[in-house]
């Protein structure tokens, strides 16, 4: 499960909860971070867990995949030769060209991803997951990051890269085993983008899309009436019972335009949209996480 | 302190940085737009705004070339546009594409350059050439055209580090030394090399396949023409952003995590000795006790005498204290951010009841960007 979105919408909250919701049905699930952030290690006040695959809680792994980690894992994985190896780890001309080969890291952070999403992982002794969340890079970079392989196949005509890429694209834009969730927020912009997005999902990319979150949903806790009625009072009085009746207007205005803006996505999308709750929390940690996950459904 | 147009009056160059989702880009056209109210000739450049915005600006069929704003759209908003506000879209692809035309020799090393796959796939895809492309054309206008400020939007980076290492990137990339001698055909220079370059090479064909090989040394080879001038392209441009004239503006929301990557960020730009010229948190919720100095013990009683339902008052209250959390926790991130950046002059725009994606909400925010501290608690204070 790949969660998109623009920058600043929730996606590593989101990806987190996904992940708790997963494990706690009992599926043995991992958390993937690709722009090595640590944001969602640092959600658990985890230490950072770099390249390693770590338990956050039961059921609940997490990695950060680094690229040039992905990078000597692969070629580690190429090489039987150990001299080999080494020398070629040891040489300028190979980290030169391993860093100026356009998407190459893109390429190999995709090809950790599937490593972790298989069965018979590659890695010794590595575990078997029943779910890979990955945390995506934002909108932009997002799609860009998914087409890599199929960029790559189509440069690479030939060499074992050639047939990586491809598997690579198959597995991505595999329907029944790979898809996507699209996080978003209820204001006009990120609306906007998700819908572009999700189109570049499906036509560019061509991966299955899921889901649309749409993230920090304000409740509706006051009425129409009940908003006209505290009007009043914030024209009146002063003092704490107009701060307190303004926050409420506030409150509704927003709650009111969020809704406005969630009818227009679910207008402009094709794909079903979950609304996940505003969480007044002074900081969205791993309770905060939890709690959406409850909503997920 | 001073106000932010006291800050940029003598600058001819603002770079709006931050990581993405923060509203950078309403920022730096709210900037444009009160500096250019205030008499200046200003151009904002924006690689990706909000449609809706961009529309508003009248900038729909706007492409890589800077077009004037029509005043009267801001004269409705009640803003008086005393000198001239510019905008204009960037294309990086384009920009890219036209620096190639600008720096190679002739005719054909151009076409060589833009037919290249690998050329086609960093102008597009490579990390830094869209941070890269916006500090040329930045460079552009900073050098060839009359502008007194030009306000950048900077792209939406991972991480907004990238911006400031996109040139060296890029120019080491084109420039490919340590790669080019072993890709001509004589092969007499890698055997020179040794053995290790060679097993490096040939191995690193084996896993990428030998057109991608192929490719980048027609890739060097077309550019290795323009090598110098790129460099040297790359000297001047950074020499721009070092400049005192310039001024970097870091921007950022109040949550823990966008104020501990300004944090960071700024930190970056003293190390490597760019001018830092502010910071601007958005969305910040302020306090109602600021407001008003009020006292909310006996709220929830008050509140149910004067609205005779006590299940709205406690309602209310609820809502009350969940905002002021929220105003807390801002206060509580600010001061840290105040701290860590030794300045006292953090511009908090507030978080407004619409979101902001108009010519109306850029208006609002203006107002509160060029504001003295002062003014903007009251005008928070004051707002409906």
């Amino acid at each position: 499960m790949i969660v998109t979105g623009k920058g600043g919408v929730g996606k590593t909250t989101v990806a987190v909860a996904l992940g708790l919701r997963a494990a706690a049905e009992g599926k043995r699930t991992i958390v993937c971070e690709v722009a090595s952030q640590e944001n969602a290690s640092r959600m658990f006040d985890h230490t950072a867990v770099g390249f390693h695959e770590v338990e956050m809680e039961e059921n609940l792994w997490s990695i950060s995949i680094d690229p040039d980690e992905s990078m000597r894992e692969y070629v580690l994985l190429q090489l039987k030769v150990r001299a080999m190896r080494d020398m070629l780890f040891r040489s300028r001309i190979f980290n030169y060209l391993a860093a100026a080969t356009p998407g190459l890291k893109e390429l190999v952070t995709i090809g950790k991803i599937w490593e972790l999403a298989q069965l018979d992982r590659k890695v010794k002794s590595g575990r078997k997951y029943d779910l890979v969340i990955v945390d995506a890079p934002a909108t932009g970079h997002g799609v860009g990051f998914l087409q890599t392989p199929r960029t790559f196949a189509s440069i690479a005509r030939v060499g074992p890269i050639h047939s990586q890429a491809q598997t690579l694209d198959r597995f991505i834009t595999d329907h029944d085993h790979t898809g996507t969730a699209i996080v978003s927020l209820p204001e006009e912009m990120p609306v906007n983008e998700s819908a572009a997005l999700e189109q570049d999902l499906r036509d560019e990319v061509g991966v299955a899309v899921d889901r649309v979150y749409l993230n920090g949903l304000y409740p509706e806790r006051f009425s129409k009436p009940e908003a006209e009625k505290l009007a009043a009072l914030a024209a009146n009085e002063e003092g704490a019972v107009r701060a307190a009746a303004r926050a409420a207007l506030s409150e509704h205005g927003r709650a009111r335009s969020q809704r406005a803006q969630l009818a227009r996505l679910r207008r402009r999308v094709q794909t079903p949209v979950k609304t996940l709750p505003f969480l007044f929390e002074p900081e969205l940690g791993v309770e905060a996480a939890r709690q959406l996950s409850r909503r997920m459904g | 302190m001073p106000t932010l147009f006291e800050c940029l009056e003598d600058k001819s160059i603002c770079i709006c940085a931050g990581s993405g989702g923060v509203g950078k880009t309403t920022t730096s056209a709210a900037i444009a737009t009160g500096m250019a109210a205030r008499g200046l000739k200003v151009c904002v450049l924006t690689i990706d705004p909000a449609k809706r915005l961009a529309d508003s600006l009248g900038m729909e069929e706007l492409g890589n070339e800077a077009r004037q704003v029509d005043p009267a759209l801001f004269a409705e908003q009640g803003v008086e546009i005393k000198g001239e506000l510019w905008a204009m879209m960037l294309d990086p692809k384009q920009t890219f594409d036209e620096l190639i035309a600008r720096q190679a020799p002739d005719e054909e090393s151009r076409d060589r350059v833009l037919e290249n796959r690998i050329y086609q796939q960093i102008s597009n895809a490579l990390a830094g050439s869209q941070e890269y492309m916006a500090m040329e054309k930045l460079f552009e206008l900073h050098t060839e055209a009359d502008f007194d400020l030009l306000v950048l939007d900077t792209p939406p980076t991972r991480n907004a580090l990238d911006f400031l290492d996109a040139p060296k990137r890029l120019t080491q990339f084109i420039e490919g030394r340590s790669l080019k001698v072993f890709m001509r055909p004589t092969g007499l220079a890698a055997k020179v090399a040794g053995r290790g370059a060679s097993v490096a090479l040939s191995v690193f064909k084996r896993i990428v396949g030998f057109d991608l090989i192929a490719d980048l040394a027609e890739f060097f080879n077309a550019f290795s023409g323009m090598v110098d001038g790129f460099q040297a392209r790359a000297k001047r441009v950074n020499k721009m952003l070092s400049d005192p004239s310039t001024c970097f503006l870091v921007v950022c929301g109040p949550q823990g995590e966008p104020i501990n990557e300004a944090v960071y960020f700024h930190r970056k730009l003293v190390e490597a000795k760019l001018p830092f010229g502010g910071v601007i948190v958005n969305k910040v919720h302020y306090p109602a006790e600021q407001l008003r100095g009020a006292e909310p013990d006996d709220l929830p009683a008050t509140l149910t005498e004067k609205l005779g339902d006590a299940d709205l008052a406690q309602r209310v209250v609820a809502n009350f204290s969940d905002y002021q959390a929220l105003a807390e926790r801002d206060a509580r991130n600010i001061e840290h951010l105040a701290t860590e950046l030794r300045t006292r002059g953090v511009i908090r725009v507030p978080h407004l009841d619409e979101d902001v994606h108009d010519l109306a909400g850029l208006a609002e925010i203006n107002r509160y960007l060029f504001a003295t501290g002062e003014e903007r608690v009251a005008m928070a204070a004051g707002r409906a």
